[in-house]
């Protein structure tokens, strides 16, 4: 390896940031193509009902009507595609009725769309629209999980009871007996509640087609263009994949929600070949709230059972999950593969057993949001140990210390092998951090003021760096998980990086610069990072599960050493050397135990001018691809201690205190890892204090539809945040060391802050989101 | 019918024909092809949308286009300065790291700015109280609040 510039773990000023903060980003709606016009969807008003007349014919007649596109359109094509296989314990596969692109005959949730107007303005589609002729013959609403099996309807013919799969992970016999012999059992039942996404930048295509050439040119907001191309071709509209080209461009925020393949796009790139001109959407953000796939909102029931001293002897989780009104593109693994997997968390629990339901509901669909199934997963455990050690009269740190999975790599009960972590390490350093030894003097002086007290801890873990193939493969995963990246050396030694990952908001154009500059040893300026564009990227599997920087960087990584290795067959040829003499240093190579050597851009010259060249050994140029698929899944973990104060007359509750210590192994740029953290953070404090998506349970209505009822985290709702990340464990099988930073705090911070509540108060449990209501209500029947 | 309406934009006189019923927001994006301004809800609760009217952060969206008729608007594109130097707020957005996605950090920046010349301030809590009106889904307002700090001291150096 080359010595290090120093780029590495340097806190880099971001690159993109220069065009974002002068206007300059260039956003799926800020592209206006020639001859544009202007989709509007007509979506159902009610929850679940048959379309009994769908007429069009007013509407098309109404002014600047280009074309209008309904269910009857797409019957001929495929629905839009589940990604991922689950077999229920019975052994039969999930029930996966068809996702339709448009409506076809009957309506599943509000916002469900029925029709697509295209027309010259935005305002004549809407106006079109309106025109258009609906009847509905409502049926019952399936609402709540946890009533839909069996309930009094049912959302698709295909699952008669609602129930999508019933799967099972672990040892459910000997997690049972454990139970049964165990000194102590604690149960909790919960629900972890459903969350908008609600990136700021609302869902926007912009679909054309180009006749003479038959091909397509799709501008969307994706986490992933490459797959939403081979969705959108190869499961339902049939178009050749070499003829159609996705551009995510500038994307404002994903949080997953812009993983998915959407009813509207896919709509408009069929009806861009019939209206012969662009067409361009922009979501509405009530609309979004109706139409994007929303995550979490699990039913759940835990119990831990322990020894006399408190060590872990089983774990017994029941699960039902609300899949909503139909299975969005990776829908079926959130609740399983990406959440059961993790329920060892931390600890070295012998037994453990987790069963799901699955439930189709008319809801709109739910998929994963920013920690997809880990957040849920790390709920449940975070909060049935601290529950535990209450009951325990252990201290909640202790109890965990005593569990702690200590030696590594350690294979959990629930499938996956942790290659590596220190949790004693970052709880320590977490504990100092938030000052827990000033704790009892901090609630005294709450007391005094009549306020309420309390600190609770998270230890989580996360699998990231989605994921070995081969792994995900046997678990029911229809796509290849690995990732592409490819280094472009010009001939003047500049460098051109393209990789399949995808930045909205990550900075991923600073952090694959400082990694590509220390190994070629160039400056920063020298290398450019693409991405987000099929016509561009060779492939890319896109950016999820914090596996950027893990699986896409290590392809880079991996394509750059090769270019390292053709550079010294170049170097050696020129330098009269053996290949094996020269060594790559500081961007140079030399002939080693010489002052023999050459410049890295004196050899991609040689590559490109090869008039003195290894013709015999060699092709010209200095171009080379890779493509990385991981070994194992990377585990980032840590601690997060919550401190809250709340005023027992309101209700109201302040954090003081949220502090938080994670081991991502080694960090690139802390600056952007650090905000990774503060905004995961934010989300999860929103989930364990705010944000709630409700549906009304008798009608189906989405009663949170908007920001004057949904209530997202803002400023003053926060409080500024300790976080550090830890020394660490490096990853042990990827060549960076890496382990994923993005989720972690939407991750880590739910059960820390219900733990505090919870121990302000001292009570079991506070429902999430723990508004004002909700704890003057705990707080009220504490004290009685 | 459209009415004919002159507006002052980032220093520069314009003259151009707005609906009556489209918002400030939709003229300076659509029809000034000004596309920095962003749109991110549509309840005037997110403050993707904000500018400066005659001096004050006003949400873009709230305000018919025909109501702006003889108003000075700055929007981000006019905040740094000619040369490309950018506006003290600016730089400390990027010093701080106070944006991701960028898709908030136009109205975030243009609220700063904003808070900082007509409010004094700004410790800690009082920015984040002035920022109430600014939606950001990314940062967990950690740096943005480091940044409107470190920007509005900037700004009286």
């Amino acid at each position: 390896m080359n010595a290090r510039q120093g780029f590495i773990g340097t806190s880099v000023e971001r690159r993109e940031d220069s065009r974002f903060l002068t206007g300059k980003g260039q956003y799926t709606d800020d592209i206006t193509l020639p001859g544009q016009t202007y989709a509007y969807f007509l979506r159902s008003p009610y929850a679940h009902a048959r379309i009994t007349r769908l007429d069009t014919a007013a509407a098309a007649k109404a002014p600047g009507v280009l074309g209008i596109f309904t269910g009857e359109h797409f019957k001929a094509v495929g629905g839009l595609p589940c990604g991922w296989l689950i077999n229920s314990l019975d052994g039969a596969p999930m029930k996966e009725p068809k996702h339709p692109v448009l409506a076809d005959g009957k309506v599943r949730c509000v916002g469900d769309r029925v029709a697509m107007v295209v027309a010259e303005t935005v305002d004549q589609a809407r106006a079109a629209a309106e025109r258009i002729e609906v009847d509905y013959d409502e049926l019952p609403p399936i609402v709540d999980p946890a009533t839909a099996i069996g309930g009094p309807a049912a959302v698709h013919d295909e699952a008669p009871d609602n129930r999508c799969y019933q799967w099972g992970i672990g040892d459910k016999a000997g997690t049972e007996a454990a139970l049964a012999g165990a000194a102590h059992v604690t149960t909790l039942s919960f629900r972890n509640n459903r969350l908008i996404p609600n990136a700021m930048e609302t869902r926007a295509a912009n679909a054309s087609y180009d006749p003479h050439g038959d091909n397509y040119t799709l501008y969307v907001t994706s986490q992933n263009p490459h797959v939403e191309r081979l969705l959108m071709c190869a499961f339902v509209l049939g178009i050749p994949e070499h003829k159609m080209r996705v551009v995510a461009p500038d994307v404002g925020g994903g949080f997953g929600s812009k993983i998915f393949l959407y009813g509207e796009e896919t709509a408009m790139v069929f009806a861009a070949k019939q209206i012969k001109r662009p067409i361009k959407w922009t979501c509405e953000r009530s609309e979004a709230f109706l139409a994007d796939a929303h995550g979490r909102d699990h039913v759940t029931t835990v119990k831990l059972g322990t020894d006399a001293q408190g060590k872990f002897l089983g774990l017994h989780v029941e699960t039902t999950a609300n899949l909503g009104a139909y299975l969005s593109t990776f829908a079926s693994s959130v609740p399983t593969i990406l959440y059961a997997t993790l329920l060892a968390g931390q600890y070295a629990t012998p037994k453990i057993w987790c069963q799901v339901d699955a439930v189709f509901t008319n809801t709109a669909p739910v998929d994963a949001y920013r920690g997809a199934g880990r957040p849920e997963a790390t709920y449940v455990v975070e909060r049935i140990v601290e529950t535990a050690a209450r009951e325990l009269g252990i201290d909640p740190a202790e109890l965990r210390r005593r569990n702690f999975i200590t030696s590594f790599p350690y294979a959990t009960p629930v499938g996956l092998t942790y290659d590596t972590g220190d949790y004693e390490a970052t709880m320590a350093r977490a504990i100092t951090l938030a000052d827990v030894a000033g704790f009892a003097a901090r609630k005294a002086a709450s007391e005094a003021k009549g306020l309420k007290r309390g600190l609770g801890y998270s230890a989580y873990i996360e699998a990231c760096g989605i994921a070995p193939s081969s792994v995900a493969g046997a678990l029911g995963a229809r796509a290849g998980l690995f990732e592409a990246g490819e280094v472009r050396v010009h001939p003047t030694g500049k460098v051109t990086i393209f990789t399949g990952a995808h930045s909205h908001g990550q900075g991923h154009e600073t952090t694959f610069a400082q990694v590509v500059a220390d190994k070629l040893g160039i400056p920063m300026d020298d290398i450019s990072i693409e991405h987000g564009d099929t016509g561009k990227v060779l492939f890319g599997m896109g950016t999820y599960g914090s596996r950027s920087l893990s699986v896409g960087g290590t392809a880079i990584v991996k394509a750059v050493d090769k270019i390292i290795a053709k550079g010294k067959k170049i170097a050696a040829h020129l330098l009269e050397a053996a290949d094996t003499d020269i060594v790559f240093e500081n961007g140079e190579f030399k002939v080693a135990g010489t002052d023999k050597k050459l410049p890295f851009a004196a050899v991609s010259l040689t590559a490109y001018v090869p008039h003195n060249f290894p013709h015999d050994k060699l092709e010209p140029g200095l171009n080379e691809n890779a493509f990385y698929d991981p070994s194992n899944f990377t585990y980032p973990a840590g601690t997060y201690i919550c401190e809250v104060e709340i005023d027992p007359a309101t209700g109201h509750t302040r954090i003081d205190r949220m502090t938080a210590c994670d081991d991502f192994g080694n960090v690139i740029n802390p600056m952007i890892v650090e905000g990774q953290v503060h905004g995961g953070l934010a989300q999860g404090i929103g989930q364990a204090l705010l944000e709630h998506g409700i549906y009304d349970t008798e009608t189906g209505q989405l009663l949170t539809g908007s920001y004057m009822d949904y209530a997202m985290p803002r400023a003053d709702d926060l409080p500024s945040f300790t976080v550090e990340t830890a020394k660490g464990t490096p990853c042990t099988h990827n060549p960076l060391g890496v382990k994923g930073c993005g989720e972690a705090g939407a991750i880590g911070s739910p059960p820390a802050v219900i733990n505090a509540i919870c121990h302000a108060l001292g009570v079991k449990d506070v429902p999430m989101p723990a508004t004002p209501y909700t704890v003057w209500k705990a707080a009220q029947a504490a004290a009685r | 019918m459209g009415m004919q309406i002159t507006l002052t934009v980032n220093g520069e006189s314009i003259t151009r024909e707005a609906e009556p019923n489209t918002l400030l927001v939709t003229f300076i994006r659509e029809t000034l092809r000004l596309t920095g301004t962003h749109v991110g809800c549509d309840t005037s609760q997110c403050g993707a949308c904000t500018v400066h009217v005659n001096g004050r952060a006003t949400k873009s969206c709230g305000l018919l286009a025909v109501q702006a008729d003889g108003a000075d608007i700055t929007t981000i594109e006019g905040l740094a300065a000619a040369d490309g130097t950018l506006h003290p707020m600016q730089a400390a957005f990027r010093a701080c790291h106070g944006l991701q996605c960028g898709f908030c950090t136009p109205g975030m920046v243009m609220s700063a700015v904003d808070l900082v010349q007509h409010h004094g301030c700004h410790n800690e809590q009082q920015v984040r109280e002035a920022l109430e009106g600014n939606i950001c889904r990314c940062t967990g307002y950690h740096n943005i609040v480091k940044a409107v700090q470190q920007g509005a001291a900037a700004m009286k150096a």
